[in-house]
């Protein structure tokens, strides 16, 4: 019986490689998929070469396509599997590059119509088509994925589906509006496509978008992945045949809240309120800044309300509309730039960093040790106190137990990442640390006597990095006995969930402490920008003269409230006073003081007595309970703090009222003229790390995407008239810099 | 592609008898110089039963009264001798924590002799012995006897955390009024029971769903495992019939009648088998109740001594206690894999090679998992990759493995396997004539173990 199964394998093989090479001797050789037959189950593999993922491009879509036909025009395939043999990748998107090359919206649309046909022509497949997935199935990739007629997924932490395209500014244009709604219903797939969520295997399985998982399986005969694949493989052809045997059937069982769902919105009343209760939500959430959800909301309703055909050519025109706005291009640029910015250009460090140490277990020594422990790294956390150290390790703990509560770890993976922290009052230890990151108090002083105390202790090749907002890094340095091994890292708070990592070097920092740093950075999944040591780098110095302009807007009256709306309408995260109290007043007196000694002129506008008279009154903003607001545990809504009124009277400066727009765009001109600035000292190394560091750092309007693009997009010369005024108005702080008069003075982009 | 033992079906089902022994050992002898030889004087077992039958209303120390009773009427060993009782157990009866203990009380041993009781899930009998073995290497003690028990018709399932919680607070409670207050806290929520499952603490994976993953691994059909499940339970029946199982001692169940035999050895056909729907990878897995092993009822018990000291007892011996090893290693994708790591190194501990064993009693998880353990042992990639060894030790041959059916067939009470698998080495070499046999297997955690029985001589 083994022995007979053993050779029903071999004559197998023979068989397959028979057939492959019968049909091989008709084809033109593929690059991007590889084509079998097993018994009467087509097996499509996609392989690009040369890339870490697959994308839906030209070639890729030519090449299914060509496969496709065959499949069906063949007489002995009854039914088709379509897999991956890329590593963690189903089919990561579209290509977006094919879009970019587009000069008007309506080849846009092309694009989208012939995308939909093909996605029509596998949904009308009379012969059944099996997506397996494993790894990254998004965007065109879902939309591929769901337009076969059945899905089986692995349930590997790296298999997520999802619809990301509004996060682009453009919306599922092939069938993906069409397709989905009726797939998980109408409310799922809303969500689906206005936040362009992963969503994983298993919750896949449940909201109906998969319809079988596989487990990931360990060790065999081969490396786990591939032997998973070719399980995953085995497993789908399987379904194949029955499918095409009518063995099983592609209808679900669905739920009784399902059920429900469902009827309910088979009610054209019921619809209407769903459709105008999600519009209300994305117009609160969006300011009407971003067009791609509200289209994709108005697209998925044509296709409901006015049947397929009307919802089609919807879903291509708007595509081709969304395609083109400025919003798009913005967000793309910022899609490569994460890109670009998620890669180490200094190189592999010679040592990998295992063993990481963190002084100082306040919020931020804790949010770095965070994010290192779940890496896998080795992690010390050390403080001065057994407070304020149990205060450090109980904030790690909660971090990961959270995780726990959102079923994104097993207690048991916590318990196991949690043990790579060891909590210590000591240098015990040190002796064996790859990189030190001290986040302790920011005062040169205390800095100076940490970095002595460490450098006794830690072994030569050992990296120390200081987690600083504003301090210059050379100065920090200068009390060391290695200043090559020396370098910033400026993480943003809270730590685990604010993307961006500015690293600084000075002049003296080794290229391979860089390398060190990045790697570091990377492996805790940090989007990274590299910039020149200087007063504060690049993000806070960028800041600082916005800061500077708050101060001075609201002491020409205008009400925090007032300004926080103007902020956010224009389309920062947060409005421009409640920053400050984010921030901390002390810590914004800290930085203004400092960067207004170093800058002068370009940093002043508003009154530093402002901060100083907060501090003194102990208004230090959200960390004391007031600032310009008063913040209570428990109580949603702020409520202004009265008692500034005295202080902002007394500091008062009058003038002639602002219009909103001139308000907005003083605080946008400041901040972009000295971004760009930034790049002409060569604190910036290219635009790309100043838009990312705006965006992902300091909440620059992701929907203008980054100075530099805004600049790109708005015109320079439009920037620099602004500023022309501002600068006749209030004074020299609105002083164009020269490169931002180069670029207007020609056709010059920041982006080519 | 396939090992030697995939030769003919026909060999499956026909174990060799004739003369293994004949061939030259690596070694005459694994005696060690200054070291005291441990033998086992025998071995007894209640018979397995399929757990809800007829020991359904015992308590696990009910069996191991029997086991005793069985062993000290077999080996006729005065109760007074015995310097220590070891006991292994997993899913543990809550009022008879150390159940080693109310057994021996309960049998009628001294209450001088001191007891206890050891877990490491399916190898938890495996370490009673070599805990035994350890008081006798180091001179501690002279004669023990080492056994264990599971009884999984009972199992303590437990109220839920918040009401235990609420019970133990109420204790605490002084006044009507605190005990008022407390109880207006219950939920009808907090009824709800929380079952005891077979699953893994670390990943919260069945053990059947990792093996059936396991398989999938190894690219074990379901075919091979239904044809290697038939071959257990074959053999078994063979075994049973022959009255080869000879370590069973009977066991009068008060009220019911007397047990003689295992009672779910039960060979099928393969077609019967086939129709069988997956247990847990449900719709498309390959592991089925009819090839993994079932929840058992049982207990055993076996007498152990240093070997000077049972001579002088005028004993006559089965066999000697060797070299032995434990492993662990990944218990999610390698939950099961202990024999493959634990049979080289137990191998090489011993100077032995796979050649020299003409007996294997490996411990049958699932079918599956054996095959599994096959393709692993003959996979040179896999020592390499994942065991740090340069080449394969290579698979068992079947007609030596496994010959009187196994945990699949003959069930596999979880505290209680371990001596029954050393009793059939014992019991095959003596019969079948050869020197040594290799008993491994492997334990939820992710653990394994395996050692060495030498044939004392005749």
């Amino acid at each position: 019986m083994f022995y007979k199964i053993i050779n029903f394998e071999y004559l197998f093989l023979i068989g397959y490689v028979c057939r492959n090479f019968t049909r091989s001797s008709a084809l033109r050789s593929r690059t991007h998929i590889n084509f079998g037959v097993k018994g009467d189950v087509a097996v499509v593999r996609l392989n690009s070469p040369n890339s870490k993922v697959n994308t839906l491009n030209k070639e890729l879509q030519s090449e299914f396509m060509e496969v496709m036909n065959e499949i069906w025009a063949s007489d002995q395939i009854r039914s088709a599997v379509l897999i991956s043999t890329k590593p963690g990748c189903f089919i990561a998107g579209a290509d977006i590059n094919m879009l970019a090359s587009c000069k008007t919206h309506e080849e846009v649309t092309r694009i989208s119509q012939e995308g939909q046909r093909m996605f029509e022509k596998l949904e009308k497949s009379t012969k059944p088509i099996v997506a397996a997935i494993s790894g990254a199935c998004l965007g065109g990739g879902l939309e591929l994925a769901i337009s076969c007629q059945y899905r089986i997924a692995t349930k590997d932490r790296k298999t997520v589906l999802g619809a990301p395209e509004v996060l682009l500014g453009i919306l599922p244009g092939a069938g993906g509006t069409q397709r989905l709604p009726k797939m998980v219903g109408l409310p799922a797939a809303f969500d689906m496509m206005l936040t362009g969520r992963n969503i994983r295997a298993d919750r896949a399985k449940r909201m109906g978008l998969v319809d079988q998982l596989v487990e990931p399986l360990g060790p065999g005969l081969k490396p786990p992945e591939e032997r998973t694949i070719e399980y995953l493989e085995e497993v789908a052809v399987n379904f194949a045949k029955g499918l095409s045997d009518k063995k099983i059937s592609i209808k679900r069982d669905k739920g009784l809240v399902e059920k429900l769902t469902s009827y309910a919105l088979s009610i054209p009343f019921v619809r209407q309120q769903v459709y105008k209760k999600v519009e209300e939500k994305v117009r609160k959430q969006t300011k009407g800044l971003y067009p791609a959800p509200l289209k994709i909301i108005d697209v998925v309703k044509t296709g409901i309300e006015q049947g397929n055909d009307a919802g089609y050519l919807s879903e291509s025109q708007k595509f081709g509309e969304l395609a083109m706005t400025k919003e798009s291009k913005a967000l793309m640029g910022l899609y490569h730039g994460q890109v670009l910015c998620k890669k180490n250009k200094f190189g592999a460090p010679q040592k990998e960093v295992k063993d990481l140490a963190i002084l100082g277990a306040g919020l931020m020594g804790a949010g770095i040790a965070q994010v290192s422990v779940d890496k896998g790294l080795k992690t010390i956390l050390k403080d001065a106190t057994l407070t304020g150290l149990g205060r450090g390790q109980q904030q790690v703990f909660k971090g990961l137990n959270d995780k726990v509560k959102k079923k994104a770890l097993t207690s048991f993976e916590r318990d196991s990442i949690f043990s790579n922290l060891t909590g210590q009052l000591d240098y015990q230890g040190f002796e064996k640390a790859d990189m030190v990151i001290e986040a302790v108090f920011e005062d040169l002083s205390l800095k100076h006597k940490v970095l002595k105390e460490v450098e006794a202790v830690i072994p030569g090749h050992c990296v120390f990095a200081s987690n600083t907002s504003a301090l210059p890094i050379n100065e920090i340095a200068a009390a060391s006995k290695r200043p090559e091994k020396v370098i910033g890292m400026h993480y943003f708070s809270p730590v685990d969930k604010m993307q961006l990592l500015e690293i600084i070097t000075t002049d003296k920092t080794s290229k391979d402490t860089t390398a060190s740093a990045v790697a570091v950075g990377l492996k805790q999944g940090k989007v990274i920008i590299v910039v020149k040591d200087g007063p504060g780098f690049y993000t806070t110095r960028c800041l600082a003269p916005m800061m500077s302009e708050v101060l001075r807007i609201l002491q020409e009256g205008v009400e925090p409230k007032k300004l926080d709306s103007l902020t956010t309408s224009f389309g920062f995260p947060v409005g421009a006073a409640t920053l400050v109290d984010e921030v901390g007043v002390d810590v914004a007196k800290h930085v203004s003081e400092d960067l207004g000694k170093a800058f002068g002129e370009r940093f002043e506008g508003g009154n530093i007595e402002l901060l100083k008279e907060m501090v003194s009154r102990g208004f230090l903003g959200r960390k004391s309970g007031k600032g310009f607001y008063i913040y209570q545990e428990g109580v949603k809504t702020k409520n202004v703090n009265s008692d500034m009124d005295g202080i902002l009277a007394s500091l008062k400066v009058i003038v002639a009222d602002s219009s909103d727009e001139d308000i907005q765009y003083r605080l946008v001109t400041r901040f972009v003229n000295e971004a760009v600035l930034c790049l002409q000292e060569g604190i910036l190394a290219t635009p790309t790390e100043g838009d990312i560091g705006a965006v992902f750092g300091l909440g620059f309007p992701p929907c203008l995407g980054g100075p530099f693009r805004f600049v790109d997009l708005y015109g320079a010369q439009k920037i620099v008239d602004r500023l022309r005024k501002f600068e006749a108005a209030y004074g020299k702080q609105f002083t164009p810099c020269q490169l931002l008069i180069d670029h207007a003075n020609s056709a010059n982009k920041f982006y080519q | 592609m396939g090992p030697p033992i995939f030769c003919k079906t026909s060999e499956l089902f026909l174990p060799a008898t004739s003369c293994p022994a004949a061939q030259t050992k690596s070694k005459k002898t694994l005696a060690k110089p200054n070291i005291r030889n441990i033998v086992v004087v025998d071995g007894v077992r209640i018979p397995f039963l399929q757990s809800g039958t007829s020991y359904k209303d015992l308590m696990p120390h009910d069996l191991a009264r029997a086991a005793f009773s069985g062993l000290l009427h077999r080996t006729n060993v005065s109760k007074d001798v015995v310097d220590y009782i070891i006991f292994g157990t997993v899913i543990q009866e809550v009022k008879t924590s150390n159940v080693a203990r109310e057994a021996a009380l309960g049998a009628g041993f001294s209450d001088k002799t001191p007891a206890h009781t050891v877990t490491m899930a399916c190898i938890s009998a495996n370490q009673a012995m070599i805990t035994g073995v350890g008081l006798i290497a180091s001179g501690q003690c002279d004669v023990v006897v080492a056994g264990g028990v599971e009884l999984m018709s009972d199992v303590p399932i437990r109220h839920s955390r918040k009401i235990r919680k609420m019970m133990l607070d109420l204790n605490k409670a002084k006044t009507l009024g605190q005990r008022l207050s407390l109880l207006s806290k219950f939920r009808l929520n907090f009824l709800s029971p929380e079952l005891p499952a077979v699953a893994e603490f670390s990943t919260s994976e069945t053990m059947g769903h990792s093996a059936d993953r396991l398989a999938a691994a190894f690219a074990v059909s379901r075919a091979d495992q239904d044809e290697y499940a038939l071959r257990s339970h074959s053999l078994a029946k063979k075994a049973q019939d022959e009255g080869l199982l000879s370590d069973i001692v009977p066991f009068k169940v008060p009220g019911k009648d007397t047990v003689t035999k295992d009672n779910d050895i039960r060979p099928s056909s393969l077609e019967q088998m086939a129709k069988l729907k997956p247990a847990f990878i449900k719709p498309y897995g390959t592991v089925t109740t009819a090839n993994s092993s079932f929840l058992t009822d049982g207990a055993s018990a076996m007498l152990i001594m240093a070997e000077e000291k049972a001579l002088a007892m005028g004993y006559k011996l089965k066999a000697y206690l060797r070299d032995f090893v434990y492993v662990s290693q990944d218990p999610k994708d390698q939950l099961l894999l202990g024999p493959t790591y634990a049979t080289p190194k137990v191998l090489e501990k011993a100077g032995l090679t796979l050649n020299d064993i003409d007996a294997f009693e490996f411990h049958e998880a699932f079918s599956g998992q054996i095959l599994a353990n096959f393709k692993a042992m003959d996979s040179d990639w896999f020592a390499q990759n994942y065991m740090g060894r340069k080449t394969k030790v290579g698979s068992p041959p079947l007609e030596k493995f496994n010959n009187w059916g196994g945990s699949l067939s003959l069930g596999h009470p979880f505290g209680a396997t371990g001596c029954r698998l050393v009793m059939a080495g014992a019991n095959r070499l003596r019969k079948e004539g050869g020197q040594y046999g290799l008993v491994a297997a492997c334990a939820a955690g992710g653990q394994g173990h395996a050692m060495i029985v030498e044939a004392y001589p005749k």
